[in-house]
């Protein structure tokens, strides 16, 4: 345990102690321990978080209140969790949900999933599982036919990261 | 090789909205993670996954490889008419499965 933790490239500043009261618990200092070997791959920052979003919406600012993000606050297993996506939209020809969007916060890469649906879709809601790589911001955002965005986002810790080891198999 | 599972209710009445659900063996290896000797494993990974209705789009979704092995995807479609569902994923190393469901519209 110590020893992950001095491998942790923490602010200067950052004693020990505050270290530990940040991170939620033994577990949670666990897998960031994990996080912080050298072997482990580049992850995502709030940063590209941001840019992966810019990319998909442009310069639009996203609204909070019709779209909902069902994940669950506390996962056991990083490999898969339990995502639904949903948008309280008319779904018709003139007003629809084009698209459904989700990022990540610190998995190796932004995006998530991309959706395209249209009025046929009849109700704009999807379910998924992903993979998170340690406790983060999941954030969904949907754009409708009418040139709206709206945004939700979601909390998850993480007990067991995904990607940092092979499977026994 | 790769097996779906397709959750589709047998009928359904014209204008009910209703759920299809899916689930197809897949690893989703994500390209990132180490093996035993130390190397990289290659990505391999469903990149896509559409959705027809009698030939029409109703639903398409990019997956990127933070989605978890064995691709659970459900989604929203209108009953329009009787036909076929047609449900189809493609991939990383030429992987690509089809499957068609019969739906009946009342």
């Amino acid at each position: 345990m110590d020893e992950a933790m001095t491998d942790l490239s923490h602010p200067p500043g950052t004693t020990r102690r505050v270290f530990l009261v940040r991170s939620t618990g033994a577990t949670a200092a666990l897998v960031l321990g994990a996080g912080a070997l050298p072997s482990s791959p580049a992850q995502a920052t709030p940063e590209t978080l941001e840019a992966a979003i810019k990319g998909v919406i442009g310069n639009a600012t996203p609204r909070q209140g019709k779209l909902t993000l069902d994940l669950p606050p506390l996962a056991e297993n990083g490999n898969s969790v339990s995502m639904t996506v949903s948008v309280d939209s008319p779904m018709t020809q003139a007003d629809h949900v084009k698209a459904i969007h989700v990022f990540n916060e610190k998995n190796p890469q932004p995006h998530v999933l991309s959706a395209t649906l249209g009025p046929r879709a009849g109700r704009a809601q999807l379910s998924a599982r992903i993979k998170l790589n340690d406790s983060q911001k999941v954030v969904a955002i949907a754009e409708t036919s009418t040139g709206e965005f709206w945004t939700a986002s979601a909390d998850v810790i993480v007990t067991l990261a995904a990607c940092v080891e092979d499977s026994p198999s | 090789m790769s097996h779906a599972l397709i959750n589709v209710p047998k009928a359904v009445k014209r204008g009910q909205v209703f759920e299809i659900k899916t689930l197809i063996s897949h690893r989703m290896e994500t390209g990132f993670r180490a093996g035993t000797s130390g190397q990289l494993i290659p990505r391999d990974i469903i990149q896509r996954f559409t959705c027809t209705y009698n030939g029409v789009e109703v639903f398409d979704l990019k997956l990127s490889p933070a989605i978890a092995a064995n691709p659970f995807i459900s989604f929203f479609t209108v009953a329009t008419e009787s036909g076929t569902i047609a449900l189809r994923w493609t991939g990383d190393n030429e992987f690509a499965v089809e499957e068609t469901v019969p739906i009946t519209v009342e």
